[in-house]
């Protein structure tokens, strides 16, 4: 009954916060002289697409590192593997040739968004219903395929025990990166060159005949799609099968003791965390309108556990919250430290190129030195609570 | 012929040079279970002091300088980031690793202002030298003879020495030794100190044949050498001084396989892909002990 | 204690920023009078791509210290420059492209890089802002944008001019090309060398390395023993530095051949007092333009922060001089729009013509620089100067 109740003030928590998001995205379309911060092209808006899409794929490692205990370092091999299946399967026939000038087209000769125009139309409503049908189908094969990799590599992998099972998903994400860079298979990945024209989050954006946008959805997407995703995930950690993950990650003697069959567990949060990465992949891909394996290095992977870390490894509205933060942080509110700043005739010392990462780098060893916790610890927020006294739950053991 | 001289040299410098790095990561995870993903930045960094050095004093002076210095770093490193967490999990301990890493690159990129610094050359080690009618330089011959070296006087160390006693204990069983009165915090900084010591010494073989630096420029060498040290068997040091070798001919052999199959640029890849064959079937590596899980 | 360290250092931290937001917030001194233009400068300065942003910047600067006002409309205004660091990476480079938009500037220049151009392309494309690609060489950066200008020449027009070259120079036969895995730069100009090498009768070894590799002697000794009369290295600086720096203990003896990425003094330092031949193909020749050459020394060298940016010395590299054109280029499109108004300057941007020291500059219909001249240049090895080879004109097909 309390758990009903609860998933039922979550799930209006979520509306409302899509709804807030849809006015606070079209706001400068009713109100004028709004302030620069809430015009469409302001940078706030590219933070929120960019925090959406990552704060997915922060839950998606909180899920396997957080929960089940698997220290996994191949997230950003499962992002490329989405983001590449989204790209591949959608974009239209028609701009293949220029995007693959390379390798002379494309051999795969098929898009998803080609297909359902042919059925449903190109324009208006219609047109609508084929981009949402193609990209939706898209996103999903994008997270089935990485769901199947991940079965795959899992088989050997997931045998290791943590730092080496660590070391070698982010092997395998080495290995996954230099097969979609080679030239060899230009004509399916297109090799070193990005692939792009597919449909974006701006693409949501309706538009009138005359081209005047008339509801901007572009931010609204990608919360759509995310806040869908990370609910899935928390039903999951909410199942039977979560309880059999934090209990593999709390004594995987003690679990397998009780019953809990080890590998198959340990490989259905594999498999179902690389899913969804998939989907952040291709949601990646959205957000910087292009797939190109150059941008899914290690150091993504690094910088999403950092945000993990900072929210808290076990909570999910941690890894969410501290995606904001980090997102906001590191390419919006610190963007000052990097140029030369007066105040009066005084110049600040040190403020230069490449000093807003130093500064960003100290505050991260701060957080996890000092607040090894995270911001959330492994709580979570319960919004029916936000309205009554705060009631956190009793400390986990480590 | 020829060629196959060049490629095998290029792969026994190339190996030397992982090798000096993978001692450091085999000792580190010997003792404290930790991957320090530091290391390979620290590496980076020991090649930076070495350009602004050189810039300034004489030759004589710097090396030993930059030595001094990495260890120091090293062992700030260890007391700032790593102890501080000794209690905590495991994995608390690898992303405070990480996060050094990322701060020294950052703090690198914010130095040098992103521009790649030229390693200065240093006498005798920079001179080309001419085998079996291939150019190299004498670095390529020097590093694996200290390599060897260091790594005998390094097993003497460990084998004959009471703190090389206290590391062999701590590596066995780090609360048992507590128990036993040996000063943990004491022989993981030796450890640390020896670590970066190899890592600066490392440094100026490693930039001396390629002397370009990045802010990433650790960080490749720094993951192959743990992957050396894997292979041989983590924590033991002639294993990890056998697995750098091997790994760095492998590679370069990959890299000499004619263009026209293609597949140099999987010469990392290949590394990647023997790591995860060796630990799925001998997780120990080469010559690793065979861990007893206690419950 | 430990917490309250920790919490002085995150305040100090905040504090700082403050003191920044503060001081970026105030008008700067030098912007305090009349009205002010803003041009943002979309460039990398962290990351791989660092080196070349920054003098492409720096280019820009010296314009904007010898021309700091323009006169539109009868009214002087006073040109700002905004600088963003795309971070030379396709996910930091949405952000920085959407802080240039909400900084509400006339029109950007840059990047460096096509990558990132690429992934910045539909932010400017969505706000209607128009930018002016500096050395952004990709033909995919201006297909399907129509706000992306440029002023440099295209892959497929330098890898022709190279190959061209290589057959009239030194009646090569067998190439040997090396480039980066994954990196679209390297991988394109190589398939368009190959393109026409081949067709000109020539036989191509093309390698590619991993990202992050510091060995080259096995590729250079493949070159030898293969028997290449040239090696064509299109590589980012700080692979080209190692090449040349290998080459030469190798005593490779075979011609280099590199794209405008090696024009840098960076790769010249390696080549110094070494018996290396190389030739790089480039927008500008230093002693084009005297007056633009002293001016740029000067500037370069009473200003230590400019010194560091350019790499410790004052040679010219092509970059900066077409940074130097680009704020040209952007000047004269305000001034034939008349207005500070970015849809006005959009408009205006195909017909402005501009005489620079790269060259003169004119778009086609796509938006790209109509050219057809690239200067060939040689490393000389005793003094550590470029001296001029010749003008290369591409085949007559193309």
């Amino acid at each position: 009954m309390k758990d009903r109740k609860k998933s039922f003030s979550a799930f209006i928590g979520i509306c409302v916060l899509l709804i807030f998001v849809i006015i606070l995205e079209n706001i400068s379309g009713f109100v004028p002289n709004v302030p620069q911060v809430l015009e469409p092209t302001s940078p706030l808006f590219t933070v929120l697409k960019k925090a959406a899409v990552y704060s997915l794929v922060a839950v998606t490692m909180n899920l396997l590192n957080g929960f089940t205990g698997l220290f996994s370092l191949g997230q950003a091999g499962f992002m490329l593997l989405g983001a590449y299946t989204y790209a591949i399967l959608t974009v239209p026939t028609a701009m293949k040739e220029q995007v693959y000038y390379l390798f002379g087209g494309c051999a795969f000769d098929f898009s998803l968004l080609d297909m359902f125009e042919g059925i449903f139309g190109s324009s208006g409503a219609g047109g609508a219903v084929s981009m949402i049908l193609a990209c939706l189908i898209a996103i999903v094969l994008a997270g089935c395929v990485a769901g199947v990799f991940a079965y795959l590599i899992g088989i050997p992998v997931l045998r290791l025990k943590s730092d080496y099972l660590a070391i070698a998903t982010l092997g395998f994400a080495e290995i996954i990166r230099a097969i979609f860079q080679w030239q060899k298979l230009g004509k399916v990945t297109n090799g070193a060159n990005m692939i792009k024209g597919f449909p974006t989050f701006s693409s949501f954006n309706i538009t009138d005949g005359a081209g005047n946008t008339i509801l901007r959805l572009s931010t609204f997407v990608p919360f759509l799609i995310s806040s869908v995703c990370i609910l899935l995930i928390v039903l999951l950690i909410h199942s039977s099968y979560g309880r059999a993950f934090m209990a593999i990650r709390d004594d995987e003697v003690a679990a397998e003791a009780m019953g809990v069959n080890l590998f198959k567990h340990k490989m259905l949060s594999f498999v179902i965390s690389s899913f969804f990465a998939g989907v952040g992949g291709a949601l990646f891909a959205m957000y910087v309108a292009n797939a190109q394996a150059k941008a899914f290095t290690s150091v993504m992977t690094y910088e999403i556990l950092l945000i993990v870390v900072i929210g808290g490894i076990g909570s999910v509205s941690g890894s969410v919250i501290a995606t904001f933060l980090y997102v906001a942080c590191s390419e919006w509110w610190l963007r000052f430290l990097d140029s030369e700043h007066y105040i009066g005739s005084f110049k600040v010392p040190l403020l230069r190129n490449g000093f807003r990462m130093v500064v960003f780098s100290v505050v991260i060893m701060v957080i996890v030195l000092f607040f090894s916790q995270g911001i959330m610890g492994n709580r979570e927020i319960n919004i029916g609570a936000l309205f009554k006294k705060r009631r956190p739950k009793a400390e986990r053991k480590q | 012929m020829e060629y196959a001289i060049s490629v095998l040299l290029s792969g026994i410098s190339v190996g030397g040079q992982y090798a000096l790095i993978a001692i450091g990561y085999t000792l580190v995870y010997g003792i404290l279970r930790l991957i320090n993903f530091a290391h390979g930045d620290v590496f980076m960094v020991a090649g930076l002091m070495g350009i602004y050095f050189t810039a300034t004093m004489p030759i004589g002076v710097s090396i030993p300088l930059v030595i001094i210095l990495t260890v120091v770093l090293g062992f700030t490193i260890e007391r700032v980031a790593y102890k501080p967490l000794r209690d905590a999990p495991r994995m608390s301990v690898m992303i405070s690793a990480i996060g050094v890493s990322y701060l020294l690159q950052n703090t690198a990129t914010y130095v040098t202002g992103g521009q790649p610094m030229t390693y200065p050359s240093i006498p005798l080690l920079s001179d080309t030298i001419s085998v079996a009618g291939t150019q190299t330089k004498w670095v390529v011959i020097i590093t694996p003879v200290l390599v060897l070296a260091l790594v005998l006087s390094l097993n003497l160390l460990i084998n004959k020495t009471k703190i090389g006693m206290a590391m062999r204990a701590v590596s066995k069983d780090y609360e048992t030794s507590r128990l036993m009165g040996i000063k943990i915090n004491m022989v993981i900084s030796v450890t640390f100190i020896i670590g970066s010591a190899l890592a600066a010494v490392g440094s100026v073989l490693f930039f001396t044949n390629y002397p370009a630096i990045t802010p990433t420029a650790g960080a490749m060498p720094g993951l192959k050498a743990f992957v050396a040290a894997v292979f041989g068997g983590i924590g033991s040091i002639p294993g990890a001084v056998i697995g750098a070798f091997l790994i760095g001919i492998c590679e370069t052999i990959i890299k000499g396989l004619p263009s026209a199959w293609d597949v140099s640029v999987f010469s990392d890849a290949f590394t990647f892909a023997l790591l995860i064959v060796i630990l799925i079937f001998k997780p120990q590596g080469l010559f690793g002990e065979a861990a007893t899980d206690k419950v | 204690m430990r917490k309250i360290i920790a919490l002085l250092t995150a305040l100090s931290v905040v504090c700082l920023a403050g003191c920044g937001t503060a001081g970026g917030a105030a008008p700067t001194s030098q912007g305090a009078s009349g009205d002010v233009i803003r041009i943002g400068v979309f460039e990398p300065s962290t990351g791989d791509s660092a080196s070349g942003g920054k003098k492409e910047i720096l280019g820009m600067q010296y314009a904007n210290s010898e021309t700091p006002t323009v006169e539109v409309g009868g009214k002087t205004y006073n040109v700002e420059l905004v600088l963003a660091d795309n971070g030379s990476s396709a996910d930091k480079a949405p952000s920085a492209a959407s802080e240039l938009v909400g900084k509400n500037v006339s029109l950007v220049l840059g990047s460096y890089g096509s990558g990132v151009s690429m992934a910045g392309g539909p932010k400017f494309d969505e706000a209607g802002l128009a930018a002016i690609g500096v050395t952004c060489t990709n033909p995919n950066v201006t297909a399907g944008n129509d706000y992306y200008f440029r002023i440099c020449f295209l892959d497929n027009f330098q890898a022709d001019v190279l190959a061209n070259f290589a057959i009239d120079k030194f009646s090569a036969k067998k190439a040997y090309c090396l480039g980066e895995n994954g990196n679209e730069y390297d991988q394109g100009l190589i398939v368009f060398f190959k393109q026409v090498f081949e067709a000109a009768g020539g036989e191509v070894i093309a390698d590619s390395f991993p990202t992050n590799n510091s060995d080259f002697t096995s590729y250079l000794n493949k070159a030898k023993s293969e028997g290449a009369d040239v090696i064509f290295t299109p590589v980012s600086i700080a692979y080209a530095k190692q090449i040349m720096e290998q080459a030469a203990s190798l005593d490779i003896g075979i011609p280099f051949l590199g794209s405008d990425t090696l024009d840098d003094n960076m790769v010249l330092e390696a080549t110094k007092g070494t018996n290396l031949q190389l030739f790089v193909s480039t927008f500008y020749q230093e002693g084009g333009s005297e007056t633009f050459d002293k001016g740029i020394k000067d500037y370069i060298n009473s200003n230590s922060d400019a010194m560091t940016a350019n790499g410790g010395n004052d040679t010219i590299s092509a970059v900066t001089a077409m940074g130097y054109d680009a704020y040209y280029v952007a000047l004269e499109a305000i001034k034939a729009a008349g207005s500070p108004d970015k849809t006005a300057i959009k408009g205006a941007i195909p017909q402005v013509t501009w005489d620079g020291v790269s060259g003169s500059i004119a778009f086609d219909e796509i938006g790209d620089a109509v050219r057809d001249t690239a200067y060939i240049k040689t490393a000389d090895t005793a003094s550590g100067t470029w001296a001029f080879e010749k003008v290369q004109t591409g085949s007559s097909a193309q």
